[in-house]
């Protein structure tokens, strides 16, 4: 089927990893979860995953017609 | 259930995502030109996409609620349920099954079964599937609209004219009509793709749910051997009535309690029934002959992209107890340390119930306690810890308690747990606003394409092997491609009605899901006997399955299980079997169920194989070419690596599974 799946898979967790980014950025204290007693940006450290993860699917999607290793 | 406060960020992720599923609907829509197109994906999708949508048409929101809730329940044992439940069988239908499928040219389950046996085969296996796959996605959104109505604070009223629509009505309505948008626009390969971006949503919004657990709960070692304490005294996590203790490994070790049989292990179920009943007879029955998941290998590319669907799939899926089962032990773990202040939530209870229960607080005598508990379990209506609410009254007849503490205190008295509010009682634990948005978005996703997998399934059986079939033959593709576009519509609108129902008759959805239990145990026998035995004839198998399906109703009609037992030996909650007479008593609900789908196989294996001895073949050999293993010629492409091939693959899958099981022995 014409479409790659991965252009929206890479473009929608680029965006939400953009979003968690910049909220965690900017909220700071009520982006922090406190667990087992260190505290953690849980919205800025995630939101740099899923947009490490978004940004590999756009490579992958740009590189052109070649599907993972797995196909 | 308190609603969550969701700030515009998760708002935002909700928005985003919905918006994403659409537009993948609206960009697919100009490819779909053909019934075909529409129904089977063409026969177009790579590999690794038909994999992962392979497990998620599986992996449902109900799925994944349900094995927090086994996990917290049953422990690492749970895992079985992939382990031994799952993997094999997808093994053994990329290595041996696929290629009749796939090579048959079918484009149903059922119609390869007409292929293989006859029409009446057919015509009983998709009506079966038809009917069920619109209770499973009545299910699937009747569940997301609860889910909705509760978690969201706005209180939606409309009146049309003589309507009046709640807010139930409105979620329903309105997620509905979404999935219908994406499935009408983009067909199979829309619900492909977004299952597959559903995978994506649930691996990416649960990962940190378990991460911020297991970190709470001091990491995997500490969550051991806190649920070795558990095991010792289920009860104090409410987990088993009082009295009941196992050994320190139940929750943590897979198959020791097993092995040392059924009253040693909280799942009540003896090393056979757990090995042949569900990982042979009702694993293999379903992943092999389900046309929701094969529909996702059969829409692959080719031949070997088709056939290794199910590998690609078998990893994540062996996986994936670290994801869904996991959180239910940091439930249980975190329940047995007080310092974290954490319960699984108990049943809700209304507002006017705890404050009759907080007034029989207030005046109980601190020295008859045990009067005081049935009072306030009446209140609640609900079973309560006497030891806990003996504390709770002391502790207000020492000083005056505000009334929130005393509800506080009740709360955690409470004696029952709900174990499906597991896994979002964590998510609301852990999530800061932004993780919370993601975290949800993946359960409505799931809950979303569970809708849009049941409906694409229905469509294609529905146009297929019941309209093509006996409706109107020989019209044009045009025609067809409509009439599946109708059957769309038309799916969706059952299914809506389905979810009344469930939302109205609580007992109406456990008797559907008992009769597809009945329907679907003995279904493997035939498969297996049909594939591999060119003998199977079309009256064998159609008589057997009746028989198979007949034996299973009997068989729930006469045993019951354990705490169903009344004072003579009768059985007390009829929708727990017995209705005909006890003569035979299960420790559990899962053992009775394994024993009834081994002996509903037994029943189909045997009739099949008689009648079929009995009957005269109606298809010749040739015509059974690329139906029957025996008559069908192997394929082996020789430009493919060996380290390719489905087999070698599937036995690599295999050596890892054995390693996790041995791993948690």
């Amino acid at each position: 089927m014409g479409l790659d799946i991965r252009w929206p898979i890479g473009l929608m967790f680029t965006l939400i990893g953009v979003l968690l980014v910049g909220y965690g950025a900017v909220q700071g204290a009520s982006a922090t979860v406190q667990v087992a007693g260190s505290s953690l940006n849980m919205d800025l450290c995630w939101g740099l995953v899923l947009l490490v993860f978004g940004a590999a699917m756009l490579l992958g999607a740009s590189l052109g017609g070649k599907q993972p290793p797995s196909a | 259930m308190q609603p969550i406060a969701l700030h515009l960020i998760d708002y935002t992720i909700l928005i985003a995502y919905v918006g994403f599923v659409l537009g993948i609907g609206w960009a697919l829509s100009r490819y779909m030109k053909s019934s075909s197109d529409f129904l089977t994906s063409a026969r177009s999708i790579p590999t690794w996409v038909t994999g992962l949508a392979f497990i998620s048409a599986n992996l449902g929101a109900l799925e994944l609620v349900g094995m927090a809730a086994s996990g917290a329940k049953y422990g690492i044992a749970t895992a079985h349920f992939y382990w031994v439940g799952a993997i094999p069988a997808m093994i053994f239908l990329a290595v041996f099954m696929m290629p009749f499928y796939y090579g048959s040219k079918a484009r149903s389950v059922p119609e390869y079964l007409k292929m293989r046996f006859d029409e009446r085969v057919r015509a009983l296996n998709s009506l079966a599937f038809a009917v069920m796959t619109i209770f499973a996605s009545g299910i699937s959104i009747n569940a997301l609209a609860k889910l909705l109505t509760n978690l969201l604070p706005w209180q939606l009223n409309l009146s049309l004219g003589m309507l009046h629509l709640g807010s139930y009505d409105c979620y329903l309505w309105i997620c509905s009509g979404v999935v219908l948008l994406y499935v009408l626009k983009g067909g199979l390969t829309s619900a492909i793709y977004t299952e597959v971006l559903q995978f994506f949503m649930i691996v990416l919004g649960f990962a940190p749910v378990v991460y911020l657990g297991m970190k709470d709960v001091g990491g995997w070692h500490a969550m051991n051997q806190t649920l070795q304490g558990v095991a010792m005294n289920p009860s104090s996590d409410y987990l088993q009535a009082p009295g009941i203790h196992y050994s320190a490994n139940a929750w943590t070790s897979a198959w020791r309690p097993l092995l040392e049989g059924s009253a040693h292990n909280p799942m009540g179920v003896d090393l056979f029934a757990m090995v042949f009943g569900l990982g042979f007879v009702l694993s293999f029955g379903y992943w092999c002959t389900n046309f929701l998941v094969v529909q996702r290998a059969m829409a692959a590319k080719n031949m070997t992209a088709a056939r290794n669907t199910p590998l690609v799939a078998a990893l994540p899926k062996m996986l994936f107890p670290f994801l869904v089962i996991v959180p239910g032990m940091i439930a249980a773990a975190l329940m047995a340390m007080p310092e974290k202040n954490y319960r699984i939530p108990p049943p809700i209870v209304s507002a006017a119930r705890y404050d009759a229960a907080v007034a029989d607080v207030r005046k109980a005598d601190p020295a008859q306690i045990p009067d005081a508990c049935k009072a306030i379990s009446a209140d609640l209506g609900l079973n309560v810890d006497q030891v806990r609410i003996g504390l709770l009254i002391q502790a207000n007849a020492q000083a005056r308690l505000t009334d929130d503490d005393i509800r506080k205190g009740l709360y955690d008295g409470i004696a029952v747990n709900d174990y499906d509010s597991v896994i979002l009682s964590l998510v609301r634990k852990y999530c800061p606003p932004g993780l919370l948005g993601l975290a949800l978005t993946a359960l409505l996703a799931s809950f979303m394409s569970g809708m849009a997998g049941n409906v694409t399934a229905f469509n294609t059986v529905f146009t297929y092997d019941l309209y093509q079939a006996y409706m109107a033959r020989n019209k044009s593709d045009h025609h067809y491609f409509w009439v599946s576009k109708i059957a769309t519509v038309g799916g969706i609108l059952l299914s809506i009605a389905a979810a009344y129902f469930a939302s109205m008759f609580y007992n109406a959805m456990d008797i559907i899901q008992l009769v597809f239990g009945f329907v679907n145990a003995p279904l493997f026998a035939t498969f297996l006997l049909g594939m591999f035995w060119r003998r199977t004839t079309g009256t064998g198998a159609f008589y057997g399955l009746f028989g198979g399906i007949g034996a299973s109703a009997l068989f729930h009609a006469v045993t019951t299980v354990r705490d169903n037992l009344g004072p003579n030996h009768e059985a007390l909650n009829k929708m727990k079997g017995g209705y005909l007479g006890v003569h035979g008593v299960f420790p559990s609900e899962m053992a009775q169920n394994f024993w009834l789908a081994t002996f509903a196989f037994l029943v189909c294996l045997t009739l099949t194989l008689v009648i079929s001895l009995a009957t005269k073949r109606t298809k010749s050999d040739e015509e059974l070419k690329g139906l029957v293993y025996s008559l069908t010629p192997r394929e082996v492409d020789p430009n493919q690596p060996v380290w390719q091939r489905p087999a070698v693959m599937g036995l690599v899958l295999l050596a890892g599974c054995v390693l996790l099981n041995w791993i948690f022995w």
